[in-house]
């Protein structure tokens, strides 16, 4: 079903959800981009349809929200530990694009599929709506095509600001039921279907790919600061980390906070050992993880081709040119027997 | 609502015994499934976890032999009987004595490596009649670095133990040399029927499971453990995944056939 609403109907929406629900949607932050000038688009609580940035990719994705930069997980004394509350009490409406809800997917694989139940991920997942918002156009660096993301699949409302109001698609009664005394109107929520970047992975990709020459480069040109990780909707690990209270140094309490392969330490085991010590071979964890490792366990790829990647790396790296070297690199290993 | 894995649960120390200046077991308050080759992620507020290895099992117990390196560490070892010790776990798959009924099992361990085997050698001393034959080598640095060395001199009735050091300063009545020198030596009926477990520093493994291929063992017939970073234990945190493997939730114990194709 569709429907065209005007601003102050599309806030009414918006005003009815806030009763039960926190509004998180990408938001424009004026000069606080990467480069001095550039703006910064990521994901606050909002209030009014005019803040949500609606036609440009955020630099940050929505995964903050399901998965706190640094969360609490409890509170302690020396003999005693207190599960912390929830950080919200209210469900919440996720506006996102179309890459980054199959990228919830990913998430939800990770903390309720594989292996144990996510106890703090669960309690923030439950009561989560999506709000798909339509791509009238591909942005730099996505490859959403190639990953087959580009069309949304378990979505409650689509909404694109197009031709004559924000055109939305309802598969959620509570909100039919609000916009329903308006006309019902043949809308089309767009989503791409061409990229200019595409990339290829190698069917006959294997872990064989570790001794191609091709990682040697990111030795020197990574500096392994690891925005990739942060930037990525589908980046899931974190570290521990316990914080105490320098006014009572018996109580304290234990976080956990994003995590990066890329990042120095991430493997350090006690006596100083790690694994992956040079840039190239951090990022080859990484492209493999993205592109084949995670499918081999799962059955689908965990990128989504949301190029943020690209977007973020100071040292313009691109990681859809990498995946797209992985064909020769697979050629040069087999040609070594 | 699901079970909050991550907060733990106090346990007591029941007991601490000393093996050398820095390794000591603690016997930790537990009953619950545990398996040997488990392990648990031991908790201390404002210091960290660690996973340890289980590295004995009783009723009401679970023990843990604990190498004192670092943050976590020596903290734990400033607590003594009647402290306690936060848990969670246990964790990981562990080794299944099933997997070994009825043959001629080596376990070649190294170091702290004797930790989570321990489990599976206290099971066969039990029943030892459920195996064919038991050998078990162990190496250790130097005389004085030996772990368990009650439990050795009580397995001698009922399994070939060569216990053996890199090195002595005194004459002792272990041997010398690396465990390595001792797998041709080892007398057995059918080694490519024969099963082993092989846990211990990197190297040390290498050169063992080397070895025993040389001697006609089956990779298939080789279980070893792995150790990586772990924050969480339960598959979520990413720091122990090798490849599509989650060293935490598949393993730590892998057969060889697994085992030798995950490069980190
Ligand atoms: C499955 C498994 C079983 C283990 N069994 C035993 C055992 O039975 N006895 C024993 O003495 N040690 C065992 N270890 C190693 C033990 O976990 C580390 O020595 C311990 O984590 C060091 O912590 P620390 O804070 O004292 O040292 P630090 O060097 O101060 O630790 C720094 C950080 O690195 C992490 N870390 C360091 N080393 C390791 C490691 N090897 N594995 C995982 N994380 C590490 C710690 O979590 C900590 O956050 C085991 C490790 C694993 C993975
Ligand atoms: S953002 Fe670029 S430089 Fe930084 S870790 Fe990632 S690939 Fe390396
Ligand atoms: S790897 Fe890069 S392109 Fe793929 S989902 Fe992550 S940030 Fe997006
Ligand atoms: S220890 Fe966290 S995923 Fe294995």
């Amino acid at each position: 079903m569709g429907y065209i609403l005007d601003e102050s109907s599309m806030q009414k929406v918006l005003d009815a959800l806030k009763k039960d629900y926190i509004i998180y949607a990408p938001k424009r932050k004026e000069g606080e981009g990467m480069y001095s000038d550039t703006d910064c688009i990521r994901y606050e609580v909002v209030d009014k349809v005019a803040e949500i940035e609606f036609f440009e990719k955020s630099n940050y994705s929505f995964k903050e929200v399901l998965l706190p930069i640094s969360q609490t997980l409890y509170y302690f004394t020396e003999d005693e530990v207190k599960e912390a509350e929830p950080e919200r009490k209210k469900g919440a409406v996720i506006f996102l694009r179309s890459c980054d809800l199959h990228g919830v997917k990913r998430l939800d694989q990770m903390y309720l599929q594989n292996g144990f139940v996510d106890y703090y991920y669960k309690r923030l997942r439950e009561a989560v709506k999506f709000v798909v918002i339509g791509c009238g156009k591909s942005y730099d660096n996505c490859f959403c095509v190639s990953m087959g993301t580009n069309v949304p699949e378990d979505f409650d409302l689509a909404l694109y600001p197009g031709e004559g109001g924000y055109h939305l698609e309802s598969r959620w009664d509570e909100i039919t039921s609000i916009v329903g005394q308006l006309e019902e109107k043949e809308i089309r929520i767009p989503f791409v279907e061409e990229n200019d970047v595409k990339v290829k992975i190698p069917n006959n990709l294997s872990i064989d790919i570790i001794k191609s020459s091709m990682w040697e480069e990111y030795n020197s040109r990574c500096i392994n600061c690891g925005r990739c990780n942060f930037v990525c909707p589908t980046c899931t690990c974190f570290s521990m980390q316990d914080i105490f209270y320098t006014d009572n140094g018996k109580a304290g309490e234990r976080r956990r906070v994003h995590a990066s392969c890329m990042v120095d330490g991430y493997t350090e085991v006690a006596g100083g050992g790690s694994y992956r010590r040079k840039n190239g071979e951090r990022m080859r964890f990484k492209v493999l993880h993205k592109v084949y490792d995670y499918k081999k366990r799962n059955g689908y790829h965990m990128c989504v081709g949301c190029g943020r990647c690209d977007d973020v790396c100071p040292e313009y790296i691109s990681f859809s040119n990498c995946i797209n070297k992985l064909e020769d690199a697979m050629k040069e290993v087999s040609n070594n027997g | 609502m699901v079970r909050n894995e991550y907060t733990p649960f106090l346990s007591e120390i029941l007991q601490v015994k000393k093996h050398t200046d820095i390794e000591y077991t603690f016997r930790m308050a537990f009953s619950g499934e545990v398996k040997p080759g488990q392990f648990f992620e031991v908790s201390i507020p404002k210091f960290g976890e660690a996973p340890i290895s289980v590295s004995g099992i009783g009723e009401g117990y679970a023990e843990l032999t604990i190498r004192k390196v670092g943050k976590v560490t020596n903290e734990i070892f400033e607590r003594y009987v009647g402290d306690k010790l936060f848990l969670r776990g246990p964790y990981g798959n562990g080794f299944k004595v099933e997997d070994y009924k009825g043959k001629e099992l080596v376990i070649i361990a190294g170091g702290t490596g004797v930790s989570p085997v321990r489990g599976v050698i206290e099971y066969f001393n039990e029943h030892i009649d459920e195996l064919k034959s038991l050998h078990v080598v162990a190496g250790f640095k130097t005389p004085g670095q030996i772990l368990f060395l009650e439990d050795f001199a009580k397995w001698k009735q009922n399994m070939k133990i060569i216990l053996t050091v890199d090195c002595a300063e005194d004459d002792t009545a272990c041997h010398v040399g690396l465990v390595t020198e001792y797998i041709p030596k080892l007398e057995l009926q059918d080694k490519t029927n024969a099963a082993a477990i092989v846990v211990g520093p990197p190297a040390m493994m290498r050169y063992s499971i080397n070895g025993l291929l040389k001697e006609g063992f089956q990779e298939e017939n080789v279980w070893i453990s792995h150790e990586r970073k772990m924050c969480c234990g339960i598959g979520k945190c990413g720091h122990c995944k090798i490849d599509d493997t989650y060293v935490c939730l598949d393993g730590p114990v892998f057969l060889y056939t697994k085992g030798k194709n995950l490069i980190d």
